[in-house]
């Protein structure tokens, strides 16, 4: 244990590593509050699969390697991919889940076709695209972290500043359309945020696993408050403590690879939450079920009525 | 039997067959993002069978697979009535786990497992043809296509058996219940379908693009059809459409097979996405199109109507300049819904007045509904 | 003259296929409790909508005493139906109220002690000050309408678009609902609700607005409330009715 966080604060790459999980931790678990909240959980999943082909097609653009040029072609493809998802929905009969489940595929299974390209080409250097798929949390160096930390200040900021706005828009759109707010643009602005953070994730758990970072830390942390802010806190908080601790499990157990290890922490603190949070949690609510019968029964009350 | 190349269009067809029959009910009961979860929890399903197992080939990989489909359905409904969390959040924490899961197992124990994580997520249909099935000493042909080919004639058989319930449950669910055809039972045995037709596909095109072969085709002919059979004929053909498109795609591009194929899917989706005959953007505009200019013939001739009622005057003529303040459009916009008007032979024009035809007051008759 | 609090003119809108509004020509004078009522696809809802901006029309044109809709958002309130947004939301009572303030603060700015009070004296006016920070999944449906009658009131609006306020509310919210809203109208404010229960239109109101894809009648209470504006309306339904809008004048 005490080695562990000798190792956390002394052993450079481990620290690199570590503080990038926690950095995109807390900025998929605030993000992804807002995408849960507004019941776009799965648009999460489809904007990460959809960066794949962004990241190819930059790639074979520009022959340049560097993370910020290949997040940049994830972000516009996440968002071509979310505008299509909308209209496909919003134009024809073709229901929602229809259209989130066409564009992930297709948007995929493209990116695969460019990436085998790619692998093909005689001039490539192309090793490292893969990465992408599953994430290689161990790959990142401090460079990566300081592009994942500077988006993620930037969206946070931008979280704090329209915070009033993006509360307005996922309560109640038509309340705000009525005062005047163009709702559609808040709406571009928080999206464009959500894209933004899926794209910080990609290069630690990869695009297969990313909407779980998303929503699993929004979703533990609906539990344990009925604020907003303090459900955004949470999100960020345990996001954070699932990319360290995953990340930490990877580096410290052979052959853990770190994007699914990630996955699993967050997912165990979704079940603790559910189990155990106090007033919402499974058992909380069945021990004053069962309080409630207890009395009812001491009252005279007959059994199951 | 065949050639290399034969046998893959075939095992890759037979794949989007299968596919594309049970996504049909996916996408009309608007559950397409469950393929998504299903085919990607069904890896953990493999690998604990294999555990068990010790073998890659036996059949129990299939059944462990189409198990662990099913807790994945069950466990994101147990995770939905909690009431804590909402459907979708709910299979966007349950697959990624299972699947997390079943990726750390594979790596920890890579030694012992001929399973690689990419195969798994991307396929490789180009390797399928090297696994024979060979009996007696007698090649019959790739394995593959035999367990494809089954489970295609399992999803063939359901349907064509269960066509009645499927319908009634996938249309009115409550009317089924009432009808004493549980929609628990159905919407389960669907899932087994679902979960078994992922665990044959994935091994030849991987689990992410088992989704776009259940939702692209069955999405692109619901554009097209309204009726349930045709709709999965059509699915059907579609997918082998995407299916043979795609190898062609990817032999030309020496690419990936199955991302091409899902990229033919994907195509085709976008062609009946713009084009499709009434439903497709494209019919969609210009209907809107229409029913604008047919609005504004109507409120013309109401107009006229009132006014002829309320204030006649003789011959019923009314200056077109007063006529174009009173409707408050603009003056292009008043020009081009006159001459339509004139040219339908709704309005007569005299100099700088107009009239009413019968014709436009039939139309204003109809228009207003009495 | 005075002028009116609403005037909408040849106001279309189309959904899909079908219209589901024509040619709304209607006229409402400030100070007046307003129904709107017609049969279900009347096209109720779409009316307030519309007014509001909330879905696009095809043609027609809305004023708010006497001046474009887009210049006098200050002086409009709504309320939509309850079931529109989801109550599970993590979110107090109080901080819902105080949204009706969002509006007249702008952009950026957050709300402070001031909104928190006048939220609070919204709140007290719908007899909920005690539930404040309630979490708003605790509510229940009576409640839930209390919060959203609060919320529009905080936005001291001249006219108000209420969506079925009297939806699945318990008797005794009915009437402080009803209450507060002839209060507002002794206050010179105009309310414009969307009803459907016509046995209490002619206790509730003073003005009706009748409907049916097109407009059937807008006037007086006595003036068309009668049988012939309901036949015209409901068609062939109003047989059924009939039996039980015992209230008609």
């Amino acid at each position: 244990m005490i080695e562990l966080f000798n190792n956390l604060f002394f052993d450079h790459t481990l620290r690199t590593v570590a503080l990038g999980a926690g950095a995109l931790g807390i900025v998929s678990g605030a993000l992804g509050s807002f995408a849960v909240l507004r019941r776009q959980s799965l648009l999460g999943d489809a904007i990460s699969h959809a960066a794949l082909p962004g990241i190819a097609l930059a790639f074979l653009l520009t022959g340049n390697k560097s993370a910020l040029v290949l997040l940049s072609g994830a972000a516009i493809a996440g968002a071509i991919a979310t505008w299509l998802v909308t209209n496909i929905a919003g134009l024809t009969r073709v229901k929602y889940d229809s259209a989130l489940g066409i564009i992930l595929s297709v948007f995929f299974g493209f990116g695969l076709v460019l990436l085998t390209y790619i692998q093909k080409q005689p001039n490539a250097n192309q090793a490292g695209l893969e990465k992408y798929l599953f994430g290689q949390a161990a790959a990142i160096v401090e460079k990566d972290v300081l592009i994942m930390a500077g988006l993620g200040l930037v969206a946070l900021f931008l979280l704090f500043l329209f915070w009033k706005e993006f509360k307005l828009l996922s309560f109640d759109r038509d309340f705000g359309t009525t005062m005047g707010y163009p709702m559609a643009l808040i709406d571009f602005v928080l999206t464009t945020l959500l894209v933004l953070a899926i794209v910080i994730g990609l290069q630690t758990v990869g695009v297969v696993l990313m909407s779980a970072m998303l929503i699993a830390p929004a979703v533990a942390a609906r539990q344990w408050t009925d604020n907003l802010a303090i459900m955004v806190l949470l999100a960020a908080f345990f996001g954070a403590l699932a990319g360290v601790s995953g990340t930490v499990a990877s580096s410290t157990i052979s052959r853990m690879p770190a994007g699914p290890a990630i996955v699993v922490a967050v997912s165990f603190l979704v079940v603790l939450s559910i189990l155990f949070a106090p007033r919402r949690g499974v058992i909380w609510q069945r021990g004053r079920d069962y309080l409630l019968r207890q009395r009812f029964r001491a009252l005279g009350g007959k059994k199951d009525v | 039997m065949f050639s290399p190349q034969v046998e893959i269009m075939l095992i890759a067809s037979v794949v989007a067959v299968a596919c594309a029959i049970v996504g049909v009910f996916l996408v009309l009961r608007s559950m397409a993002m469950m393929s998504d979860a299903i085919s990607h929890s069904v890896l953990l399903g493999i690998v604990l069978a294999f555990f068990l197992t010790r073998d890659l080939a036996s059949p129990a990989l299939i059944i462990g697979a189409a198990v662990m489909g099913l807790i994945t359905v069950f466990l994101v409904e147990m995770l939905h009535q909690t009431r804590l969390v909402y459907e979708d959040a709910a299979i966007g924490i349950v697959f990624p786990l299972l699947f997390s899961i079943a990726v750390i197992l594979i790596s920890r124990h890579a030694a012992n497992i001929h399973l690689d994580t990419d195969a798994v997520l991307l396929g490789e249909l180009a390797f399928a043809p090297f696994d024979r099935f060979i009996y007696q000493g007698v090649d019959l042909g790739p394995k593959a296509l035999y367990i494809m080919g089954a489970i295609l004639m399992v999803n063939i058989f359901f349907i064509t058996i269960f066509f009645k319930e499927l319908k009634i449950v996938t249309f009115d669910p409550q009317l089924a219940a009432v009808l004493g055809i549980s929609p628990v039972v159905v919407h389960y045995a669907l899932m087994s379908l679902v979960s078994i037709t992922a665990v044959g596909a994935f091994d030849a095109v991987g689990s992410i693009l088992v989704v776009a072969l259940m939702i692209a085709p069955p999405a692109t002919a619901y554009l097209l059809t309204d009726r349930l059979h045709i709709m999965i004929g059509l699915s059907a053909l579609l997918g082998v459409a995407s299916a043979l498109g795609g190898y062609a795609m990817a032999h030309y591009l020496d690419a990936s097979i199955a991302g091409s194929m899902a990229t033919v899917a994907g195509l085709i989706f976008a062609i009946a996405f713009l084009f499709a005959p009434g439903r497709g953007l494209l019919s969609v505009a210009k209907r809107r199109v229409e029913q604008r200019w047919n609005f504004a013939l109507v409120t013309l001739a109401i107009h006229l109507w009132h006014r002829e009622k309320l204030s006649p005057v003789v011959g019923n003529a009314y200056a077109i300049q007063e006529l174009r303040q009173h409707l408050r459009w603009s003056s292009t916009y008043f020009t081009s819904v006159m001459e339509r008007a004139l040219k339908q032979g709704l309005i007569a024009k005299r100099d700088q007045y107009v009239q009413l035809t019968e014709e436009g007051r039939n139309l204003a008759r109809e228009g207003q509904g009495f | 003259m005075p002028t009116n609090a609403l005037d909408v003119s040849d106001l279309t809108v189309a959904y899909k296929e079908k219209p589901v509004l024509w040619d709304i020509d209607l006229t409402v004078p400030p100070a007046v409790l307003l129904a709107v009522i017609g049969p279900n696809g009347a096209g109720k809802t779409t009316l307030i909508k519309s007014i509001l901006g909330l879905i696009p029309t095809v043609a027609g044109s809305v004023r708010i005493y006497g001046r474009p809709y887009k210049e006098q958002r200050k002086q409009v309130a709504y309320v939509p139906q309850r079931g529109t947004v989801d109550w599970d939301f993590p979110t107090s009572v109080l901080d819902v109220v105080t949204m009706g303030l969002y509006g007249t603060l702008g952009w950026l700015k957050r709300p402070g002690k001031k909104e928190k009070k006048l939220a609070m004296e919204a709140l007290e006016m719908v007899a909920m000050q005690d539930y404040a920070h309630r979490q708003i999944s605790q509510l229940s449906g009576g409640q839930q309408q209390r919060v959203f009658l609060a919320r529009a009131l905080v936005q001291q609006a001249e006219i108000y678009f209420m969506d079925e306020p009297f939806q699945g509310v318990d008797a005794m919210t009915e009437k402080a609902i009803l209450r507060l809203l002839k209060d507002l109208r002794s206050a010179g404010k105009t309310v414009i609700v969307v009803h459907h229960d016509l046995q209490t239109v002619p206790e509730y109101f003073d003005w009706v607005t009748l409907l049916n894809t097109r407009l059937v009648a807008n006037g007086p209470m006595e003036e068309v409330f009668t049988e012939a504006n309901l036949e015209k309306a409901y068609g062939g339904r109003f047989m059924q009715l009939k039996a039980t809008a015992r209230a008609l004048p």
